[in-house]
């Protein structure tokens, strides 16, 4: 399947947004880590891994999910949390450590919280699947409408929880799609060098579910993909497992110089920067302006630019907040 | 505590009740966890549920507890109230990053903007010669980790109780029941725990020790198994003219400090007895909780009797060596008054 107009619209909007976002949130993070680096310090303290490149993945996948649909993402999520339509403010908020943060500070960046989207992060690997695969059977004992996609990086499949996940979901033939980022590295290790199969999506045979990779970091191929399996799940008809290749643009996360990458790696991957190349289809295929894209990329800047304003503005916790909300 | 004719039940039994009787009122309430369904628990406390409430809501799942466990915090974050079972809390091994930084975690890392309404029930407990592997406790590991209600009824009266309240929490509650209190007869049973249980639904209120026996010569205080045998050893002191206190503790988490505090400032003096490992744990968290607050109340410093910190032995002589007992509890009082 392909997207409508519209929804290439919002593809781009929500790729350029998170890019955006990154880029803003990269350059506010050396604040007050320099000369000397230190991850205490400054108005974003902590480790911070930024999505450059993914975005496509975010964007292919989310444009079949709504508001009712369950996402759990992984250590990286701000591309999945904005094409899932978590809230912005409050999602800058939260990585600054503010009062006004989706969690009031407690979470950070790696544990986006958003009940209204039904989206949740965690900083561990694979640590989404289960909650996820639990979503989807709640879903379908409840007899409601929507799927749960986890989204893990390749590195998560070789661990021993994603197995189990997959096969719980595949047992109970649950609403329940597994995407893959592939972005090739797991940290500093490669997937060559960490993964016996170079087709994650061959895995999906252990379990009896479709599997399908998808090369290119291709936001169309992506979507047409996602559109499938989440047909599936909303139809009944079980899990699918989908790898996508994709790529890191930035470290495993800030400070990382990213000595183990071979050289030229990534001047290649920027040359196949999938934020251009869209911006391109969509003109080649004549389904957007000149004009339009670039209202796009600047209402994006505008959002972003009043998030991270919101941000910085909003107040510190209490500290004695940090005693709160340890029960619901 | 029992009256003749009344009816009295196993905590197994206690327990089935009480899941029972809550899925006949609240539909988001399952019981997930391996051979929970067909055979019924394999310490009886999920039996006769699927045939009331069939195989959706009573769930054999695959040996797989960090995707089940996980699964459970998604179905409970998304308006369900699962309660699934850890076989063995020995298990925690292999999922503890579903249990303490996913169920434990999630409620405070949204911010509150999540719940995790689900019950983690597991046994505990050893003195059948299960060995390392199926004996142990725990309670400490659990208890020490914040976002985890704990609680550990040693009576079907308050197993019943405790469960319906678990199931009713928006929080997580870990449910540790030990097998020796289940009334399954096959692991050796305390008749002690077996008591009337009413009919109806009830909650037990978590958070809340309770006084099983009083006295004033000295406090005793346990949880679980632990509580027969003092309320055992409080009755060979008697025997000697020494009136013994006993606390259950009930909940390790909330810890009702309060009642540990006005009984041992009654007796002015303490024992505590624990089956988990005697170094890091409940036990010294109980003694911590006495004489942080006002040493001035004891009268003699206080002892406990835990299991010592060796992982637990096969051999029987070697396991019985290593339990705590109601000896064990009478010779610490008679070191009390030597001291």
């Amino acid at each position: 399947m392909t997207p409508t107009r519209e929804e290439q619209h919002w593809m781009y909007r929500n790729m350029v947004t998170s890019r955006r976002f990154e880029e803003t949130i990269a350059g506010i993070y050396f604040e007050g880590k320099t000369p000397v680096f230190n991850m205490a310090n400054g108005p974003i303290p902590g480790e911070m891994h930024l999505s450059d490149g993914q975005e496509p993945v975010a964007v292919g996948v989310c444009a079949h999910l709504n508001s009712d649909d369950v996402v759990t993402a992984t250590h990286r999520p701000h591309h999945q949390a904005i094409a899932k339509g978590v809230d912005l403010d409050k999602m800058a908020a939260e990585i600054f450590g503010k009062k006004t943060g989706l969690s009031g500070g407690r979470g950070g960046h790696m544990h986006i919280f958003d009940a209204d989207v039904n989206f949740a992060c965690s900083g561990i690997i694979a640590q989404g699947m289960g909650p996820a695969v639990g979503a989807a059977l709640s879903r379908k004992m409840q007899n409601k409408p929507g799927v749960a996609v986890a989204f893990v990086g390749e590195g998560a499949v070789n661990q021993g929880g994603w197995h189990e996940a997959m096969n719980l979901a595949a047992v109970w033939n649950l609403p329940f799609v597994c995407v893959i980022e592939d972005n090739a590295w797991g940290i500093s290790v490669s997937k060559e060098a960490s993964t016996a199969v170079t087709n994650n999506a061959d895995r999906a045979a252990a379990y009896g579910i479709p599997g399908k990779r998808i090369e290119g970091n291709d936001p169309f191929a992506i979507y047409d993909a996602a559109g499938e399996a989440i047909s599936r799940a909303r139809a009944g008809e079980g899990p699918t497992l989908l790898e996508i290749e994709t790529y890191r643009l930035a470290g495993h996360f800030m400070g990382d110089a990213e000595g183990y990458r071979p050289e030229g790696e990534k001047d290649a991957l920027f040359e196949k920067d999938p934020i251009p190349k869209m911006r391109a289809k969509m003109l080649a295929d004549r389904v957007a302006t000149e004009a339009e894209l670039d209202a796009i990329e600047a209402e994006s800047a505008a959002r972003v630019e009043a998030a991270i304003k919101f941000a910085r503005e909003s107040e510190e916790p209490a500290p004695e907040d940090a005693l709160t909300a340890v029960f619901a | 505590m029992n009256k003749p004719n009344e009816r009295k039940l196993t905590i197994a039994r206690a327990m089935a009740e009480a899941m029972q009787q809550e899925m006949q009122i609240d539909p988001s309430v399952f019981v997930m966890g391996e051979d929970i369904g067909a055979l019924g628990g394999v310490y009886g406390n999920t039996r006769g549920l699927l045939d009331e409430f069939g195989a959706e809501r009573v769930r054999d799942t695959p040996i797989s507890e960090t995707a089940f466990i996980g699964a459970a915090v998604g179905a409970a974050q998304d308006g369900m109230r699962p309660v699934v079972e850890l076989m063995f809390v020995d298990f925690f091994g292999v999922c503890f990053d579903a249990i303490y930084n996913l169920m434990a975690k999630n409620i405070y890392f949204s911010g509150g903007n999540f719940k995790v309404p689900m019950v983690l029930m597991t046994s505990t407990g050893g003195g059948y010669s299960d060995a390392g592997q199926h004996s142990q406790c725990v309670y400490g590991t659990f208890a020490h980790l914040p976002g985890m209600k704990v609680v550990a009824p040693s009576n079907a009266y308050d197993a019943k109780g405790l469960m319906t309240a678990a199931m009713r929490d928006d929080s997580p509650v870990v449910y540790m029941y030990h097998k020796s209190l289940q009334g399954m007869g096959w692991l050796g049973t305390e008749a002690g725990a077996t008591v009337h249980v009413p009919e109806e639904s009830y909650t037990v209120e978590i958070g809340k020790a309770k006084v099983v026996r009083e006295g004033s010569d000295v406090t005793i205080v346990s949880l679980g198994m632990g509580v027969h045998n003092a309320l055992k050893a409080a009755a060979k002191l008697e025997a000697q003219g020494v009136s013994a206190e006993v606390v259950d503790l009930v909940s390790l988490v909330p810890l009702d400090r309060e009642t540990i505090r006005a009984s041992v400032a009654k007796t002015g003096r303490l024992i505590v007895v624990d089956e988990d490992y005697m170094s890091y744990g409940v036990s010294g968290e109980i003694i911590a909780t006495v004489t942080e607050h006002d040493i001035s109340v004891l009268k003699a410093a206080p002892k406990r009797i835990a299991f010592p910190d060796v992982p637990i032995p096969f051999s029987r002589v070697m396991e019985q060596h290593c339990l705590p007992n109601p000896d064990k509890i009478v010779a610490a009082w008679n070191d009390i008054k030597a001291a």
